[in-house]
């Protein structure tokens, strides 16, 4: 007997113990996210998929759901507080999409598009980010890490490899890798590692198969990511 | 130093924390304390002993302040940056400090002998300015003494042949009342509050409790709860949860197989402008010990932490000592005071420069020797706290109290402040006047009086409960201290008329945005924007635009961040619009948007490489401010 609860006035079902997150993902609702990955333990970082609850704020992914509970996601406010927030996580890495790799398949811009923003409205923090292209199959381009730490569970929990972790604090934090020299080559990184796979961005790349597929025709060219279905797991770079 | 020399070091502090790598913070810290810094081959050999990834170890030294990856010199020298230590001139002496010593703020000098950076507020706000050197603490710096230690360092004497008197801290108790004004000694508490247990299945209500909870999971003996809720204590941290229920419900969790009762006393006293706990442990530890004994005794735990902020290093050597006197009386270990199962001991856990970690759940995560970084929540610490075990968390102040409680009663101690706020609390008041330091008030004194107190004159503003707390303007001075009106953690910060409050409010943003932790996008990123625009604003660019975006600002980071630091954030910035807007008013000198970006100074660098300074190697500011 599952009980049930309201988002934006559309009556959910749910399990006992489920998050307003997977409810609503399972009711086919859409609600903005960025660090959250079904296969995961929820993060609750990137804020992008806050709800309101009796007046109150929450992140929906780490939101146990309970019965009568009156969810309001997709509202004017929220939204607009969600479009601030992606233009914070433009503003505060080098997010150039005309030439990213991962144009049409990037998890954050569709959710800007998604979203109506319009422009980065924020002077960007140009932040001094490396490129690591050591691995002979990978390139790392940490300039576009929104730190979800996807990969760093990824890599923990499926691959058992601990490749990834975050180091830093405040606007410092920033992703490192598991060697003495800091290079990705000198750990046991795979392309079939899930690490490989769980980037919503464009930070983790596999070489030489750049813009196989044509801007145009990828995932979110031909999709908005507010379609069921259209969220990370089903992303891969072939 | 040689790597063999290294691994020495690791593998003796590795084996005092018994491998424990839930100790790492701590033994990153002592490694540190041995090399100066933490070099990779320390890394190396923690990694190969306790078998931690190199990626996790790292991950753990960068959140901390006070840990090193990168060499830092022999000598690191932090001077505190509260507001208060900027009143007092620490800008100027840090600049004399870099000109003496050759070496630019921020950086290693050259010969790799020394740093000069800024840190958060030292706790030193009474006897500023304050600095650090290698985490010990320097008060009153003057320019004489700034000299002095330029001279230490170039000599390179170390630092226990440096004169005493540099580190003494004073504890300016200017007002005790019930609580500092109590002689106590050790075990005292303990045993009345054991009286106060009906004698009725006394040894078997404790024995069952201590050792190993009673079949039902229920703690402690409920008498000494009883007097903590009769005495209607609240936490002295500042947000002012009832004691009683917090204990209630950790001494009610039910307890998995292997686990148990935790106590933990927050000692990590980060707002700046509060130094109240400081006082407590150095000169009343043994009345906290003795508060964390009866909290163990009420909700039957078996182990204790006390979380001791990184900038208090200089406390650590007398608090263990204090420990281990309480061992030998039997006030700690097993069957305390005699009573079979009484078993408590306390570990002492330091900080490493993180504000974050005063928030219970980042602390909990430091004691497990990870990154500080506030918990999704709930579960809340009470069921789920250190290593998923029930944990209570209390400041400094409210064991003080406890032990207070213990030994005189909760009804007695209930007679004392105001009907939702009982009992005294202790208010560390800095700033613009006459005699600063440790006032000890009952709730419900007014601000006016603290001011008159203190002699304060020609006030103009109190920030009280630091920069997360609240900014009151002297129409407000009749308000009075206590969960009715203003709740504070202690801090009362005083400025007078001179003061520019804008400038209050710039350094109280650097500050936030310093400690953001930066696990949620809209403190991460909100508290950096924030800075940029006060910055903008101190930089002569300021249009009513940025008070919008200000604004804008506020309400995300209080609406969607995720614990009280992004909450409180942008507090300082809205209390000061809000009552002196006169001095945000002065730098609104354009009528439209200017953008931060200033053309003509982006050039500065190419008029430096190119030896130009002529009018042609200038920008006309104002007509490409229109262009």
């Amino acid at each position: 007997m599952s009980q049930t609860f309201t988002i934006d006035g559309r009556v959910i079902p749910f399990e006992v113990g489920q998050t307003v997150m997977q409810a609503a993902s399972q009711a086919g609702i859409y609600i903005p996210h960025l660090c959250y990955h079904p296969a995961f333990k929820p993060n609750g970082s990137c804020k992008l998929c806050t709800v309101k609850v009796n007046g109150r704020q929450s992140a929906s992914c780490t939101l146990r759901a309970q019965s009568g509970m009156v969810v309001e996601s997709d509202t004017e406010e929220i939204n607009a507080e969600r479009r601030m927030l992606t233009q914070m996580l433009f503003v505060e890495g080098n997010h150039f999409c005309p030439s990213c790799e991962k144009s049409g398949n990037c998890q954050l811009q569709a959710t800007a598009y998604h979203l109506g923003m319009m422009s980065p409205h924020f002077d960007h923090f140009f932040p001094d980010r490396a490129v690591d292209a050591s691995h002979p199959d990978i390139l790392l381009d940490f300039n576009r890490c929104i730190l979800c730490s996807l990969c760093v569970q990824a890599s923990r929990e499926v691959d058992k490899k601990q490749v990834f972790a975050l180091s830093g604090r405040g606007i410092g934090t920033h992703l490192i890798i598991n060697a003495r020299s800091g290079r990705l080559a000198d750990t046991d990184f795979s392309l079939a590692d899930k690490a490989a796979q769980v980037c919503p961005v464009g930070v983790i790349l596999k070489k030489r198969t750049g813009f196989a597929v044509p801007i145009g025709q990828r995932t979110y060219d031909q999709q908005p990511i507010s379609v069921p279905g259209k969220v990370a797991e089903e992303i891969r770079h072939d | 130093m040689h790597g063999e020399a290294i691994a020495g070091i690791v593998d003796r502090v590795i084996a005092r924390y018994r491998r424990d790598s839930t100790c790492m913070v701590q033994i990153l810290r002592e490694v540190q304390e041995a090399c100066d810094w933490i070099p990779p081959e320390a890394i190396d050999r923690i990694q190969a002993v306790l078998g931690v990834a190199r990626a996790e170890i790292e991950s753990v030294a960068g959140f901390y302040s006070f840990l090193y990856l990168q060499p830092r010199g022999r000598y690191r020298i932090l001077f505190s940056d509260n507001i208060t230590d900027r009143m007092q001139g620490s800008e100027a002496l840090l600049e004399q400090l870099c000109r003496s010593l050759w070496v630019e703020p921020g950086k290693v000098s050259e010969d790799g002998l020394l740093s000069i950076d800024r840190t958060s507020c030292t706790g030193m706000c009474d006897q500023g300015p304050g600095m650090l050197v290698n985490n010990r603490a320097i008060t009153r710096l003057t320019a004489v003494r700034i000299e002095q230690i330029a001279e230490l360092v170039r000599n390179q004497r170390p630092l226990n042949e440096w004169p005493a008197e540099f580190f003494d801290v004073a504890d300016h108790i200017r007002r005790a009342d019930i609580l500092l004004d109590q002689p106590m000694q050790p075990g005292d508490a303990l045993r009345a509050a054991r009286e106060r247990v009906p004698s009725d299945g006394l040894i078997a209500s404790n024995m069952r409790s201590w050792r190993e909870g009673l079949p039902s999971g229920i703690g402690g003996p409920a008498a000494m709860l009883d007097e903590i809720k009769r005495a209607n204590l609240r936490g002295r941290g500042g947000a002012g949860f009832m004691t009683g229920l917090k204990w209630e419900a950790c001494r009610n969790a039910p307890l998995k197989a292997g686990q148990q009762r935790i106590i933990v006393c927050n000692a990590d006293e980060g707002e700046p402008g509060t130094f109240k706990d400081r006082v407590l442990l150095g000169s009343y530890a043994d009345q906290v010990f003795e508060g964390m004994t009866a909290a163990a005794y009420a909700i039957g735990a078996q182990r204790g932490f006390l979380y001791l902020r990184g900038e208090y290093r200089y406390l650590l050597d007398a608090l263990n000592a204090t420990l281990n006197a309480r061992r030998k009386a039997n006030l700690l270990g097993r069957d305390i005071l005699g009573i079979p199962g009484a078993d408590f001991d306390i570990d002492i856990h330091l900080g490493a420069g993180a504000y974050v970690c005063g928030e219970e759940s980042a602390l909990i995560e430091s004691l497990e020797g990870k990154r500080g970084t506030p918990r999704n929540r709930p579960p809340f610490p009470v069921t789920n706290g250190y290593l998923d075990q029930p944990t209570i968390v209390n400041n400094v102040e409210t064991f003080a109290a406890v032990a207070l409680i213990a030994l005189k009663g909760g009804d007695w101690y209930a007679a004392f402040g105001t009907r939702h706020s009982a009992g005294t609390k202790l208010l560390s008041v800095s700033g613009d006047c006459a005699r600063p330091g440790i006032y000890e008030y009952p709730y419900g004194v007014t601000v006016r009086q603290v001011l008159e107190d203190c002699g304060a004159s020609d006030t103009q503003a109190v920030q009280i409960s630091g920069p997360s707390g609240i900014c009151l303007s002297e129409a407000e001075f009749d308000r009075a201290i206590g969960f009715e009106d203003i709740p504070t953690a202690g801090a009362f910060t005083v400025f007078d008329r001179s003061r520019d409050m804008f400038e209050v409010a710039r350094a109280y943003v650097h500050f936030f945005q310093h400690e953001s932790c930066g696990f949620c996008t809209p403190c991460r990123v909100g508290t950096s924007l924030l800075k940029k625009l006060m910055d903008k604003l101190h930089d002569g660019h300021g249009s009513p635009y940025d008070l919008g975006e200000i604004e804008k600002l506020d309400k995300l980071l209080q609406s969607m961040s995720h614990c009280g630091l992004g909450h409180t954030a942008g507090n300082p910035v809205i209390d000061t619009i809000a009552r002196f807007r006169p001095a945000y008013e002065k730098r609104m000198v354009h009528d439209q948007f200017v953008p931060a970006f200033d053309l003509d100074r982006a050039l500065s660098t190419a008029r430096q490489m190119t030896g130009r300074d002529d009018s042609q190697a200038h920008l006309d500011v104002e007509q490409g401010r229109s262009a």
